[in-house]
């Protein structure tokens, strides 16, 4: 068993315009619109940066962002673990049709843009952190890759971890064969005791076999479903309750996390 | 950290099929790197391809997964005892606490390209495409964890060049948090065009074969290669000529998404982390195997970083002159690399080095050296500023 504290939280997603603004829908006391998403320009990126940047970067940033300020922690001494299902699909869409036709040419900044780990770089560079930082991918299975890893690094360094999960739907044609669902996007900063801003606490238990997951409120279900990284909204849902409660994320159809999640006043 | 064993690497480069072949090609100071038939270059590119990939097709209950990048990974499995190894490990742990954690940087984008060349008139990709168990970054990951029969945590690292390296560490914590007993830590790279061309729209592929750490280098050349191995503790039962993962050192740039620090700050860093969490010294290091891909600024910044850090002593080497630049696979071809120079007390040279730049510092090996050493450095770093540093040994 892994246990860590929360301390912020960042949340973009189809009328989930933040995680403050989010907290009564997800806590059922409103009503879910899911309008489009609307993710805020980062602050953090100067103007040149902040053009370059594919909207995978931009989202991460905006959530990594939202839940740093929450946690009043200094990002630039934070290690991260970035997980997306996928890379920029819009980024590797243009590289692969320049790539189809003559003259195949590609932009130097597309290239650098379509690593995995491009939002991982534009954020240490954003912030200026220069700690351990890692980039996963479990294809749908993605946020519960980061969150174990982000967990284990808790454990084994001592230190806070913020983990930032992400996803944005492909452009035609890939999004025929990966119909990612829609443009989410989920921060939390994580850490060992409890501090004057952690709010929560999970404790996370990976079990053998099939694991049924926990599903989201109704209006939220498809969500959960269409879209990898909206795998956490069941974890969001108790915390934005501010409830004690069991929850499973399914992990590859042969595995679970069994997280328990308690409120805990900060300290 | 105390106390990983690391089995026999299985291995496969452009150099051949197997520890045994690559060390070989080492000891004979055999580069791979070829003039590129894969794919046409408006430039006279080296590549060091694996020839015997395009008769490898996955068939039968794995055709679902075939693609170049999977083809390696199976060719790479098949070597070394590999597969026997893993065989043992299940016996012994059970497939649940058996962990995946494998590194790539383009999976199999090849089948992607492919397809988008195939596209039909109302530019739908082609039906017999699978975009998850190709080209997607856990399509590797998916691949291996089934073809193995394994049921323990998994995911793909994806930080472009330093991926298969920082699995390692990944791994280890899997381990110590009492995830998993054991883990299959590797990945696996292959030649596409997103690749040879995007480091060609950056301006950083070579004409002719890469000449790492030379005063003429000119840029990379692009390989491919696959690599395996099984972490575990480290127990009586392993002798004392196992090799060990001794430490990793992880640290980020935050300086530019393609280019170094130019001073090597951020792998400064990663390499002191390594040496911390091994509890040793520099001078405790007797060889390092540098990420050295030839480009101006990233040879001139690791120098700078080793040279402030270990002083003109520690010889070192970069084998992207063997093997080309395999990318994501870079990070565990060079941990094969240090466990072959610990196992058979040979440090490898650099074919097509020539004259070591003279503003360099460090103790550049152009030619190969025997020498017994029991503690081995691997550094690897990628875009994004994103950089790891692995220190082997041997168990005495």
């Amino acid at each position: 068993m892994m246990r860590v504290y929360v301390e912020g939280i960042g949340l973009f997603g189809p009328g989930l315009d933040g995680w403050a603004q989010s907290v009564p829908v997800l806590a059922g006391a409103t009503a879910y619109n899911p309008a489009p998403a609307n993710v805020p320009a980062s602050s953090l990126l100067p103007g040149a940066e902040r053009r370059r940047a594919p909207q995978t970067v931009k989202l991460a940033l905006a959530a990594g962002t939202e839940a740093f300020a929450a946690s009043g922690r200094n990002p630039a001494a934070t290690a991260t673990v970035f997980t997306s299902s996928g890379g920029d699909g819009q980024t590797i869409h243009d590289i692969l049709t320049a790539l189809a036709a003559p003259p195949r040419e590609l932009s130097p900044t597309r290239f650098h843009n379509s690593v995995h780990n491009a939002a991982a770089g534009y954020w240490s560079i954003a912030t200026g952190a220069t700690l351990a930082s890692t980039s996963l991918c479990a294809h749908d299975d993605s946020f519960a890759a980061g969150l174990l890893e982000a967990m284990a690094q808790v454990a084994s360094t001592g230190d806070a971890v913020a983990l930032i999960a992400y996803d944005v739907p492909y452009p035609a044609p890939l999004f025929a064969v990966r119909p990612v669902g829609a443009v989410f996007g989920v921060a939390l900063v994580l850490c060992m005791q409890a501090t004057a801003t952690s709010f929560a606490r999970i404790e996370l238990t990976l079990t053998p076999g099939v694991a049924k997951p926990t599903n989201a409120a109704p209006g939220l279900e498809e969500l959960r479903q269409s879209t990898p990284a909206a795998r956490c909204l069941p974890l969001l849902e108790v915390l934005a309750k501010a409830a004690s409660k069991e929850i499973t994320l399914s992990y590859f159809g042969d595995m679970g996390l069994r997280l328990n999640v308690t409120p805990c006043p900060p300290i | 950290m105390s106390g990983f064993a690391l089995s026999d690497f299985a291995l496969v480069t452009g150099l051949g099929a197997g520890t045994q072949a690559n060390f070989a090609a080492l000891r004979e100071g055999r580069s791979a790197l070829a003039p590129c038939r894969f794919d046409a270059l408006p430039l006279d590119a080296y590549t060091a391809e694996v020839p015997e990939l395009d008769a490898l097709p996955l068939t039968g209950e794995w055709a679902a997964f075939d693609c170049r990048n999977n083809r390696l990974a199976a060719f790479a499995m098949a070597q070394d005892g590999f597969l026997d190894i893993v065989a043992a490990a299940k016996s012994r742990y059970g497939a649940a606490r058996i962990g995946v954690f494998l590194g790539t940087s383009t999976s199999g984008i090849l089948q992607t390209e492919t397809a988008y060349c195939n596209r039909a008139p109302d530019g739908q990709l082609p039906t017999s495409f699978d975009y998850g168990r190709t080209h997607n970054t856990y399509a590797l990951g998916h691949f291996v964890r089934d073809y193995l029969g394994l049921h323990g945590p998994a995911f793909v690292v994806s930080t472009a060049c330093a991926a298969t390296s920082k699995v390692f560490a990944s791994a280890a914590r899997m381990i110590a948090a009492g995830l998993c007993d054991a883990a299959i830590v590797g990945g696996a790279d292959t030649l596409c065009a997103t690749t040879l061309f995007g480091f060609h729209a950056l301006g950083v592929m070579a004409e002719g074969p890469c000449r790492p750490f030379d005063a003429a280098r000119n840029g990379i050349s692009i390989g491919e290669a696959a690599g395996f191995a099984l972490l575990e503790r480290a127990g009586p039962q392993h002798g004392s000529e196992i090799i060990m993962l001794l430490g990793t050192g992880e640290s980020s740039d935050a300086y530019h998404m393609s280019s170094p620090h130019p001073e090597g700050a951020g792998a400064r860093r990663a390499m002191e982390l390594a040496l911390a969490e091994a509890k040793l010294k520099p001078s405790d290091i007797g060889y390092i195997n540098l990420h050295g891909t030839a480009t101006l600024a990233g040879d001139a910044a690791e120098d700078c970083a080793i040279s402030n850090l270990f002083g003109n002593r520690v010889p070192c080497s970069s084998s992207k002159g063997f093997t080309g630049h395999t990318l994501g696979a870079s990070g565990v071809v060079g941990a094969a690399f240090c466990a072959l120079a610990l196992r058979h007390g040979f440090l490898p040279g650099s074919p097509h080095t020539q004259n070591v730049d003279p503003n360099f510092r460090g103790n550049y090996l152009r030619t190969g050296k025997v020498a017994r050493i029991t503690r081995a450095m691997s550094n690897a770093f990628g875009f994004g500023g994103v950089n790891c540093s692995l220190v082997l040994g041997l168990a005495t």
